[in-house]
């Protein structure tokens, strides 16, 4: 096979696309799948302050390095989630990225500035680690935006993520969150706008991206996430793909532009009147105390096993 | 040829020289959960490996909370 565009070598093929492309073409192949998803979903306008939730990985360092390449104002923030080395080794590579390219990086440390880690909420929780994890990134996130008057929340979701989670959410039915998986999350109620330009670009595409960009990015998996269900899913998405090339895609999309419409009436959408603020940390919330704040608060008032005296004889 | 693996990190020995579409039905992999990194760079599929080659096959699924 031959570069599609310039019928050169190739170093990479896009079964789904049917399709190969040379390293200038797959590049700029990647520059403009992102581009077109902004458009398209009118994400956001030029001269736009983005926010850019980067973890170290290779899905949140490439859509900063197309960003800029674009000519985006963008920020990067990193949260220190105190997983042990891997949370390090991500904060060291992100900050490694940002320095590299002059830009902009704000840091968030969960145990310097919340008191608490990953590891001991899940434990003072009793619940998979990604859950609390989850929950944090997405406060943190969204009052760093708030608060620092940026535009919109980026994040690097692409498209193996975003149709794992549509796959989980059709096997359960889950019809809220159907109604509200959508590349383009608007701002309301003191949240901020939320946007996925990567949807369009599967984890194979963003890998080859960094490799071919030489963007140093943690390969390894986040030690938590074992077992996380999405991962079961995104095998089971690529054994179809294989069998049948483009098939994720046309799963999201097909969902996106024929079905996501039917699920619009489930969105359970607070109103003014259901929203309040947090009395702690003013954040939008549906009670006198956020999420966020609860866990915050059950957490730092836990003693971790490790960290108990043996009862006395 | 030494094919080195990530997560966790290993090395097995491949009997070369093969193409990178060969190296990833001999190993049993899915071809869109991997690359096939050769000296640093990607290889496309019908790029043939050699045995002084450095092989780096790296899964690209990543998951956990977003």
């Amino acid at each position: 096979m031959k570069c599609r565009v310039c019928r050169g070598p190739i170093v990479i093929e896009l079964r789904q696309h049917n399709a190969a492309f040379c390293q200038e073409h797959f590049l700029k192949f990647c520059r403009d799948q992102v581009e077109r998803t902004i458009h398209k979903f009118k994400m956001f306008e030029p001269g736009d302050r983005l926010l850019v939730a980067v973890s170290g990985g290779k899905d949140s360092l490439a859509l900063w390095d197309i960003l800029h390449e674009l000519g985006h104002d963008t920020t990067g923030l990193v949260i220190g989630l105190g997983i042990g080395d891997y949370s390090d080794a991500s904060t060291a590579a992100t900050v490694a990225f940002a320095e590299s390219r002059g830009l902009p990086l704000d840091q968030v440390s969960l145990r310097d500035d919340h008191g608490f880690d990953v590891p001991t909420a899940a434990e003072a929780t009793n619940r998979v680690p990604c859950s609390s994890c989850g929950m944090s990134k997405r406060h943190i996130f969204d009052s760093h935006a708030r608060n620092g008057g940026f535009d919109a929340v980026v994040t690097g979701h692409n498209l193996d993520d975003e149709a794992a989670v549509l796959f989980g959410n059709v096997v359960r039915w889950q019809k809220d969150y159907l109604a509200r998986q959508s590349p383009v999350l608007p701002a309301g109620n003191g949240f901020p706008r939320k946007v996925k330009p990567l949807v369009r670009l599967g984890e194979r595409e963003m890998a080859a991206y960094c490799v071919l960009r030489n963007i140093d990015y943690i390969v390894e998996e986040c030690p938590m996430a074992e077992g996380n269900k999405h991962l079961a899913y995104k095998d089971l998405l690529n054994g179809l793909e294989v069998e049948s090339p483009g098939a994720k895609r046309a799963f999201y999309f097909g969902f996106l532009e024929r079905a996501a419409d039917a699920f619009a009436a489930d969105a359970e959408v607070p109103t003014k009147d259901d929203l309040g603020f947090c009395t702690r940390c003013g954040s939008p919330s549906a009670g006198e105390i956020c999420s966020f704040c609860r866990l915050t608060e059950q957490v730092v008032s836990f003693t971790p096993r490790a960290k108990r005296e043996p009862s006395s004889q | 040829m030494q094919v080195r693996f990530r997560n966790p990190t290993r090395e097995v020995t491949v009997e070369g020289p093969k193409t990178v579409d060969q190296l990833v039905q001999h190993l049993e992999l899915n071809r869109e959960s991997v690359l096939i990194i050769v000296n640093g760079t990607l290889l496309a599929g019908n790029g043939t490996l050699h045995d002084d080659d450095d092989i780096e096959v790296r899964s690209v699924i990543s998951g956990g909370a977003r």
